[in-house]
């Protein structure tokens, strides 16, 4: 675990100095655009390819509305027959730099990582037979389910379930993250159900295996299904009651609640961030059975990191959000975008500061993460005061790599069980007996 | 797609409306129920093309002459000495997504209601098409067991 966290920490790290860098050279000469691009896919298929399962820290794209204008221009210039009925392979290659834009990922519990197409964007552009080829469907399936966004909820209910004051039972870990999962990877397909035409329409999105028609509805619903009902049923039975509650209320939250209301109101924001707050509760109420205040304050540690995480992420994608019809704070209220994510990176020292009283962990742990929780403050304040795309940039990859760092201070300070009484040994039995039971 | 074909073809991403169109395979002892599935899926995909198509078409103009009356006010022109298209930044055309987002939102409100109802009902005949599929494909197993 410890392992994972720090592979992640350290390749997330080289990303901005990196992009950084490309971005000076990409903004003198427009030409270079394409090229970036080739860089960005590049350094995120290596990226891909070491251990850590963190969602890829996209970078975010640098073209402004005056590349895009630029684009537009060029495109409006060629002569285009389009014809829904035609099935001539048009090869599209003036406009396949449109099609290689990446935009940021956004808020963890809700948005998917993009997988790099490289290569695959030429043969886009030609009509395809919609027939399921059963060697391609484990990659579908991945991108439908969201694959990489899922183990990052897993690890928060790992997080969650590691800084429980009981003793460690792998079992019990193993049924609860494996059921955190599933539960996950039916939320995130539902998620892309509904989402069909609005996705098509963002370039963030429009690779995904419906909006490509890699799948039909009818499969994605089945899948989601054969995911969440045995997720849940897995967290209910075989874990504790509790857990699969809360699980089936975020399945719930995010597919009725937070998914409509993206296109209706900005109170989604809040939503999906108790959305993506809920899993390290679970992974606690799965070590000890019980909804104490340790589980709501972790929970609240990542409600808050949502705020920065999602809104500096935002920042940047308003133009496709206002024609896409999605109501963000960006779009609507940006000043209120800009507050409410300095005042959740404040928060966050605060409820480092609460931990130890609820004797979660010991007194260092303030101390030794009030550098990382400063220092995101502190660019928070810089997007709150400048409002512009470099610190909304700065922000959102601080955020990429503070809540791993955070969790892992956490981790590391964590109160000794055994400096615990022995009442502590009781809860930890809540797994136990829930497999008793089920036990003839 | 070869005529010979016997599933849908879906092609790239329409210019306007960036969704992509589907040519639908008519099998030729197409059933009613599977009739009505094609008929429902075809009339939800001309309905997504013309609202998608006309709303980014009013979103592109409506964009263009922000742009120009903003250039104007600043005394600027369209192009600048090297013959590129000038524009606005990312916090001038702010204001512009602000108020097109609060313009369009109660057409979309109504657009999301239509799709959802759409989507659940092309689901659940292509639920019912699967079922009748597999139930006579079962039949036709049993008969030929029998035979």
């Amino acid at each position: 675990g410890l392992f994972v966290w720090r592979l992640r920490d350290a390749g997330v790290r080289q990303i901005p100095y990196r992009f950084v860098h490309l971005y000076h050279k990409a903004n003198d000469r427009l030409i270079t655009f394409q090229y970036f691009n080739f860089l960005k896919r590049m350094y995120v298929t290596q990226y891909n390819k070491d251990l850590s399962q963190q969602a890829k820290p996209k970078s975010d794209s640098i073209v402004s509305p005056y590349h895009e204008l630029q684009r537009l221009d060029q495109e409006k210039k060629v002569a285009h027959k389009i014809s829904s009925v035609s099935p001539i392979q048009q090869s599209w290659s003036e406009t396949s730099s449109r099609n290689e834009l990446r935009e940021m990922k956004s808020a963890a519990e809700t948005e998917d990582s993009v997988v790099p197409v490289g290569a695959e964007s030429k043969e886009d552009r030609q009509w395809k037979e919609m027939k399921l080829r059963l060697d391609d469907l484990p990659g579908i399936l991945a991108r439908l389910s969201k694959i990489k966004l899922t183990a990052l909820v897993v690890s928060t209910a790992s997080a969650g379930f590691a800084m429980a004051p009981v003793p460690f039972e792998l079992t019990c870990f193993l049924l609860a993250s494996l059921g955190t999962g599933l539960a996950s990877c039916a939320a995130n397909s539902i998620n892309q159900f509904f989402e069909v035409p609005f996705d098509s329409n963002m370039n963030r999105t429009k690779n995904r295996p419906l909006v490509r028609g890699q799948i039909s509805p009818l499969l994605a619903v089945c899948f989601a299904a054969s995911c969440g009902v045995p997720g849940i049923a897995l967290l209910t039975l075989g874990v504790n009651p509790l857990t699969g509650a809360l699980g089936a209320f975020n399945i719930f939250l995010y597919t009725c609640c937070y998914t409509p209301l993206k296109r209706m109101s900005i109170a989604n924001t809040w939503v999906g961030a108790v959305v993506g707050a809920i899993p390290p509760i679970m992974g606690w109420t799965a070590a000890t059975g019980s909804l104490d205040a340790g589980a709501l304050l972790l929970g609240g540690i990542l409600y808050s990191w949502q705020f920065p995480h999602f809104n500096a992420l935002s920042w940047g994608l308003r133009e496709d959000y206002s024609r896409g019809g999605y109501c963000m704070m960006s779009v609507t209220h940006p000043g209120l975008c800009r507050r409410v994510a300095l005042r959740h990176c404040l928060a966050l020292i605060g409820l480092s500061t609460v931990a130890p009283v609820l004797d979660i962990t010991t007194w260092t742990f303030p101390i030794i993460s009030l550098p990382i929780n400063l220092y995101i403050s502190y660019l928070g304040f810089r997007f709150y005061r400048d409002a512009d795309r470099s610190s909304s940039r700065k922000l959102f990859f601080c955020s990429l790599w503070h809540l791993p760092m955070l969790l892992l201070v956490m981790f590391t300070c964590k109160k000794s069980v055994l400096e615990k009484d022995d009442k502590s040994d009781l809860p930890g039995r809540s797994c136990e007996r829930a497999m008793e039971i089920r036990l003839p | 797609p070869p005529a010979h074909s016997h599933s849908d073809w879906i092609g790239p991403p329409d210019k306007h409306s960036n969704l992509r169109p589907i040519i639908f395979y008519v099998p030729p002892e197409e059933t009613a129920l599977e009739r009505r599935l094609r008929e429902a899926r075809q009339e939800a995909q001309a309905s997504n093309q013309r609202f998608w198509a006309r709303h980014n078409c009013t979103f592109r103009q409506e964009k263009e002459e922000f742009i120009y009356s903003r250039l104007k006010a600043k005394g600027l022109e369209m192009r600048d000495e090297s013959g590129q298209k000038a524009t606005l930044n990312a916090e001038e055309m702010a204001d512009f997504y602000k108020d097109f987002l609060s313009k369009n939102l109660k057409k979309h409100l109504q657009y999301n209601r239509d799709w959802y109802k759409r989507n659940f009902r092309i689901t659940f005949l292509m639920g019912q098409v699967a079922l009748v599929r597999a139930l006579r494909w079962l039949r036709q197993r049993k008969k030929n067991v029998e035979q």
